[in-house]
């Protein structure tokens, strides 16, 4: 999928720069998603290879079990999809390795498919639209937010970010250093102020000069933290007031490590600040993130982007189809 | 989300208590619960499987206990397994008799590295040390900003050239820095990922530069089943000593723990549960232990536990709770189940991390209190027991007349009730919430 897709609210002409970017980029970026995904699927592969090598054996229902565990989709999820594997497996009469997989490919894939096409899209037509970025801590909020802000720009859209992590030490100078790389304005204020009147700022000031799409960093919060859970939900509340419908996307950043507790967090999330979407981060690293299958069949929540590196390109639209093949099989997707 | 681990043995073994010795059967229908549990806590498959193997050669034949049951004795041996297996090695940090001690600290993006260096720095100082902090994150955006404004807050001296600075000199010149400011040394290092080959070697290269006394890897207690892979990686490359887990104060259970000391044999040194500089402590096996396995303090509240709520009980109980309409019958039941366990707030107080611990201690029920408050619900009517709504005046009045209480008596009670409901609904919470755990509300 391509950025310009990914978005809801651009305008039809996309600026000649950021088109040809793309087409450089989907060439590459199998490359590297591929060669990053590669070093996560690798073991994960490899443990496939050798159980599959002899067909479909006794155990092998129990083997993939855990690789999808190794996966951290989960022992809930991780039955599903084994069962529904086998109802498929057998009614297509599937004798071969690589039939199997793609066949686990594709439930993987389509447990992770949003009902809606339109669903997957991060809406930015409002005038200007507000993008809450939520999450615990050290995911990779900040880091999101320049990235998502280079694409917008890229796009022809004005970002603007809003520093409303006013609590963690040197935040705010983290944001700060992401708009200047980007080249975007940055609302900030006095580490300690209240979060909810540097929003308000914010937007006051995104409607001043005219932004079209307001990014706001929160501070990193454990979803046990009933005040700060509050605190948040009352800065959403505060962008509401100003913005009737915004925030337009509130996106909630999941770490690819995260185990088990990312579904407790996106359920927390979701019920404080009606999350409308996952980033899955840090996919550059060997840990696969198949908790998002969970939050996405569990919650509902569409999961619309990934992180794979530091730096201002190193984020991507989610593709399920992409993101399931890539776990489990060895060939470059075809097409897409 | 499972029930917990000591709901499920109870599924497999059944209410007996003390039958003999538990035989082969049992024990390999207990391993599966317990492989379930542990993968569900996220702990690594490999590390269950090696676990429950050896736990499974403990299990068999061993005798069960007077007093409790097959499932408990089970759950008492995984948990003894757990805390020896990670309590193990020394926890403390190697200091050097030519100061400075040079501890370096590293792991994966994010995970807390640096706070942990402030917070260790605090913790040190509390030790009469004299810590340094030296900024070698020359990557992150203003990595070097939050670790001077950490130092500044703890009020150590901290080395910090800049970003154009090599990582390795910056090491080197801080550890010099570090010889004449005070006697330990604190390295802050960039998140980087294992995979990572070029940064992986850039912190070879500090080792080999500063020869750290301590090098710590820092890992969060949310990380999943890749935390094995991260830990074997930081471990090969630049041979670890010890761990710290961060993010203790969430409801992770944790299981990152137990893989990460099983795969490197390591042993985990520090715990840290909050943002704030003193949410920093040694680590505590026997509390982890009981984290991983989804309860509290499971072992004291075996040997409390002198009488067990059915499971039916507890599931009518938890979805009334969920619904909102606690009794003041369900209340009576309570009170029936924490008098035989003891005081609830004792039994609170077993539990982890128990949120809304100052609310219970106002709801802190004494022995004379119970026998007033067991007196009063005793006067009020079945209807009122159940929609205490309808209790005005003149009734206030009757109940406190027939309970031998003032007025004052039925109303603090009324009021303790109201806020007892409005807690126990926010802890029931949503599917798997606290609730589970306390004994009497479904747990062990
Ligand atoms: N490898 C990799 N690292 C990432 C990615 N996204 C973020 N990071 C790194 O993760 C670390 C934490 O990122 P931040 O953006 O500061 O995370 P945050 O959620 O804003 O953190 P808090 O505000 O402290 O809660 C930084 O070192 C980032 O460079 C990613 O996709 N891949
Ligand atoms: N709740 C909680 N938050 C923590 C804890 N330790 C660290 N944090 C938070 O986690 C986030 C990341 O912490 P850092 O110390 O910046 O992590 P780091 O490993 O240095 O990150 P990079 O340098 O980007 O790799 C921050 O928001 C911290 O405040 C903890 O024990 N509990
Ligand atoms: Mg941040
Ligand atoms: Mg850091």
């Amino acid at each position: 999928m391509d950025w310009h897709e990914a978005f809801k609210g651009l305008s039809s002409d996309l600026p000649a720069a950021a088109a040809e970017h793309e087409d450089e980029e989907r060439r590459g970026l199998f490359g590297r998603l591929r060669e990053n995904l590669g070093k996560a699927g690798g073991a994960l592969r490899e443990h496939f290879r050798t159980i599959l090598f002899d067909g479909i054996t006794d155990d092998l229902w129990e083997q993939i079990e855990e690789a999808l565990i190794f996966a951290d989709v989960g022992v809930e999820a991780t039955v599903r999809i084994v069962e529904q594997l086998e109802r498929e497996a057998s009614e297509q009469h599937l004798t071969s390795r690589d039939e199997l997989l793609g066949c686990l490919a594709g439930i993987v894939a389509r447990l992770l498919q949003p009902d809606d096409p339109d669903e997957r899209l991060i809406d930015v037509s409002g005038e200007p639209a507000v993008i809450l970025v939520v999450g615990v801590n050290g995911t990779g909020k900040t880091t999101t937010i320049g990235k998502l802000a280079f694409r917008l720009a890229e796009l022809g859209k004005t970002p603007l970010m809003v520093a409303a992590d006013t609590f963690r030490a040197a935040a705010v100078e983290q944001l700060s250093e992401w708009a200047s790389r980007v080249g975007c304005e940055i609302v900030r204020q006095a580490p300690g102020s209240d979060p909810a009147a540097v929003v308000y700022d914010g937007i006051a000031a995104a409607r001043s000069r005219g932004a079209g799409v307001v990014i706001v960093d929160t501070a990193g919060r454990l979803h046990t933290q009933v005040n700060l859970m509050n605190e948040l939900a009352k800065v959403r509340r505060v962008i509401g007031k100003q913005i009737p419908g915004a925030p337009h996307e509130t996106l909630l950043v999941i770490d690819a490590t995260t185990g088990q507790n990312g579904l407790r967090q996106a359920q927390v999330f979701a019920e404080a600040v009606a999350v409308t979407g996952v980033v899955l981060t840090k996919l550059d690293g060997s840990a696969k993130g198949g908790i998002v299958i969970a939050i996405r069949e569990e919650l509902g929540i569409p999961i619309k982007l990934i992180g794979v590196g530091e730096r201002l390109e190193d984020l991507r639209p989610f593709d399920p189809d992409e993101f399931a093949r890539a776990l489990f099989l060895d060939e470059t997707p075809a097409g897409s | 989300m499972f029930d917990s681990l000591s709901e499920r043995l109870q599924g497999v073994f059944g209410e007996l208590r003390g039958h003999g010795k538990l035989s082969e059967a049992d024990v390999d229908k207990a391993m599966r619960e317990i492989r379930l549990a542990l993968l569900e806590a996220d702990v690594n498959f490999k590390v269950v499987r090696q676990f429950v193997n050896h736990v499974k050669e403990r299990a068999l034949g061993a005798e069960v206990m007077e007093s409790l049951t097959p499932a408990q004795q089970v759950v008492k041996i995984v948990n003894e397994e757990l805390i020896a297996l990670m309590g193990s090695g020394d926890s403390r940090l190697a200091f050097s008799g030519r100061p400075p001690t040079v501890i370096l600290v590293a792991g994966l993006q994010g995970s807390g590295k640096t706070t942990t260096c402030a917070k260790l720095a605090r913790f040190l100082q509390k030790d009469g040390k004299r810590p340094v902090l030296i900024a070698a994150d020359v990557y992150r955006p203003a990595a070097i900003d939050q670790l001077v404004t950490l130092a500044e807050r703890v009020g150590a001296p901290v080395y910090a050239p800049g970003a154009h600075v090599d990582p390795v000199d910056i090491a080197t010149d801080g550890v010099a820095f570090a010889r004449e400011k005070g006697d330990v040394a604190i390295i802050d290092t960039a998140g980087r990922l294992h995979v990572d080959d070029e940064l992986m070697e850039e912190l070879v290269r500090i080792r080999k530069a500063v020869k750290p006394h301590n090098i710590l890897l820092v890992i969060d207690a949310m990380t999943g089943q890749d935390a094995v892979n991260a830990a074997e990686q930081f471990k090969q490359r630049v041979d670890i000593d010890g761990v710290v887990l961060t993010k203790l104060d969430g409801d992770a259970r944790g299981g990152a723990a137990l893989s990460v000391r099983a795969v490197t044999g390591k042993p985990i040194k520090f715990s840290s549960t909050g943002e704030k500089l003193d949410d920093f402590d040694a680590f505590h096996p026997d509390r982890m232990a009981s984290r991983i396995l989804g309860m509290g303090d499971v072992l004291t509240l075996i040997e409390k536990a002198q009488t067990d709520i059915s499971d039916k009980e507890a599931a009518r109980l938890e979805e009334r709770l969920r619904r909102a309409d606690f009794t003041f019958e369900d209340f009576l039941d309570q009170l029936k189940q924490v008098r035989k366990m003891g005081s609830l707030s004792s039994i609170v107080g077993l539990l982890p991390g128990v949120p809304g611990m100052k609310e219970l201690k106002n709801a802190q029920i004494d022995e004379r209190q119970m026998d007033r408050i067991e007196a009063i619900v005793f006067s009020m009517t079945p209807e009122e027991r159940r929609h205490p709504d309808v209790i005005d005046g003149s009734r206030r009045q009757r109940i406190a007349r027939g309970s031998g209480t003032q007025v004052a008596d039925v109303n603090r009670l009324l009021k303790q009730f109201r806020e007892m409901k409005k807690m126990l609904k926010q802890m029931a919470g949503p599917k798997g919430g606290l609730l589970g755990k306390l004994p009497g509300f479904g747990g062990p």
